[in-house]
């Protein structure tokens, strides 16, 4: 199941661990990324604590974490090369899986057509 | 209200809109930032073939005597500027500062000695001061007009054969030459400068003629229109300060390692010494140093360094001896670079210091500055 949250991030929901990323879009208004910093695997964060940064040549943006849980893994392999993010955002391009706290929660977030209309 | 109501807009904006530029509001104008080729392959571009840049925002100044006599004119600029002004020749430009009472900088400009007459340009957040500071000290002795004209930058290793295709002579000029042209039949101001590190040129054109000339310079293959992101990437790679991150009101020119700017004539024991504002503190920086020091930053990471991160000594973080004032990736440097100021003591090339990054302290060494080699042609 593929949710969407108002910031800019994607989950696809597997059981109660939603592998994690950011939109397309978000990519676009970003530009080409040169530095992503990931979070520690067993780390719990709450919704929208800053999980993962994110830099382009201009600027650092956060990656806020979508709901509350605990991080399962990363993927490095945007941490040796950023432009995966750029190239795959909504695939190879993920950044980490979170084991929700709350599997209910995820009902709050968008699906992918109300995420559509925000950002038409 | 619409915010973007109130922003000024340059002759070329409709064209930047027709280029697919995201615009953003920078120094009161409504700017390209990008165009759809990102940041990134803007930059790569400007180094590797031919970057054309709007910096039309930026204020064109005739600062002329009412003597009509160029001496004239170049003592009255030279009492607000510690630069070197009566021993430019007819169409050389040079590097310069409006100091104040304290020694620190108001802003930063290129002065040119153009026929009988200076021709200035200065930054577009300050215009409005500059001008007022020009009248105000020395508007009694000189005349001193805003012109109304776009300003372009052509940079890279291809500008030079991409305006000689407009202009042949053009191949003739040196860094920092100043000729009046005809470029697509429109009468032309192009000085051999820029700010990116590169050869190139800036190109003054009437207000009316911009989007002529404009167009013509970007059907060449070679030449791409770039934004102020890559722009500040390119001049950042370069070395060179941004007025407002690098050098302000709390800087002096020895601080901010721009000794190279102030020639002889106004140094002490020159044929026209001091005679500038804040040329005291000025003077004896020149002779004995400054207690600080900008100097290039090169993260040791991949994590970029950012203006405004605190500067310290040790990795703990428990002394802070300066911050970074610019800071990004360098695309052509292939890793994060930056400036900043640093105590005397920590100013020299190797040393390390650390950078508070997201609570963490990152280290970074003093580097040597451009952090590419410029290919002015000399």
């Amino acid at each position: 199941m593929l949710k969407f949250t108002a910031e800019h991030e994607w989950l696809q929901l597997d059981g109660d661990v939603a592998t994690v990323g950011i939109t397309t879009y978000a990519v676009e208004q970003l530009g080409d990324l040169v530095f992503v910093e990931l979070p520690e695997i067993g780390a719990s964060f709450s919704k929208n604590d800053d999980a993962a940064t994110v830099e382009s040549v201009k600027a650092a943006s956060e990656v806020y974490c979508p709901l509350d849980g605990e991080i399962t893994a990363v993927n490095e392999a945007i941490v040796a090369d950023p432009s995966l993010v750029n190239s795959d955002p909504q695939g190879a391009g993920w950044f980490f899986k979170l084991k929700l706290k709350n599997l209910a929660d995820a009902d709050g977030l968008l699906d992918e057509a109300a995420y559509q209309e925000l950002i038409a | 209200m619409d915010d973007t109501a109130a922003l000024k807009k340059t002759p070329l904006h409709a064209l930047h809109l027709q280029l697919g530029a995201r615009m953003v509001p920078f120094a009161g104008y409504d700017m390209p930032v990008q165009y759809p080729a990102g940041v990134m392959k803007e930059h790569l571009h400007t180094r590797a073939e031919a970057g054309l840049f709007d910096v039309s925002h930026m204020g064109q100044v005739i600062v002329k005597a009412k003597s009509g006599s160029y001496e004239d004119a170049a003592l009255a600029l030279e009492s607000l500027v510690p630069v070197d002004i009566l021993g430019l020749a007819e169409g050389r430009q040079r590097y310069g500062f409006f100091t104040d009472d304290t020694g620190c900088i108001l802003d930063d400009l290129m002065i040119t000695h153009l026929d009988d007459h200076l021709f200035v340009v200065v930054n577009a957040a300050c215009k409005e001061a500059d001008v007022a500071h020009l009248q105000a000290h020395i508007g009694d002795q000189c005349d001193i007009t805003v012109l109304d004209r776009a300003l372009i930058a052509l940079q890279g290793p291809r500008a030079v054969e991409v305006l000689a295709e407009l202009w042949a002579d053009v191949a003739a000029m040196k860094f920092m030459d100043v000729r009046h042209c005809r470029l697509h039949d429109v009468s032309c101001l192009v000085s051999r400068s820029g700010y990116s590190g590169e050869d190139g040129f800036e190109i003054s054109i009437p207000a009316d003629k911009a989007v002529d000339v404009t167009m013509r310079l970007l059907e060449h293959p070679d030449v791409q229109a770039i934004g102020l992101g890559a722009r500040d990437s390119l001049r950042l790679e370069a070395g060179l300060c941004l007025y407002g991150n690098d050098i302000d009101t709390t800087t002096s020119p020895v601080e901010a390692a721009l000794e190279w700017a102030m020639q002889k004539a106004r140094r002490s024991n020159g044929a026209r010494a001091g005679g500038f504002p804040g040329s005291g503190r000025i003077l004896s920086e020149l002779e004995n140093g400054a207690a600080r020091r900008r100097v290039g930053l090169k993260p040791e990471g991949k994590a970029p360094v950012r203006g405004h991160a605190k500067l310290y000594a040790d990795a703990e973080g428990k002394v802070e001896i300066g911050e970074v004032t610019s800071g990004g990736f360098g695309p052509s440097a292939e890793s994060p670079v930056a400036m900043g100021y640093v105590p005397v003591s920590h100013a020299a090339v190797g040393t390390q210091v650390y950078a508070e990054v997201r609570g963490k302290f990152l280290p970074v060494t003093v580097s040597a500055l451009p952090f590419v080699t410029p290919t002015y042609k000399r």
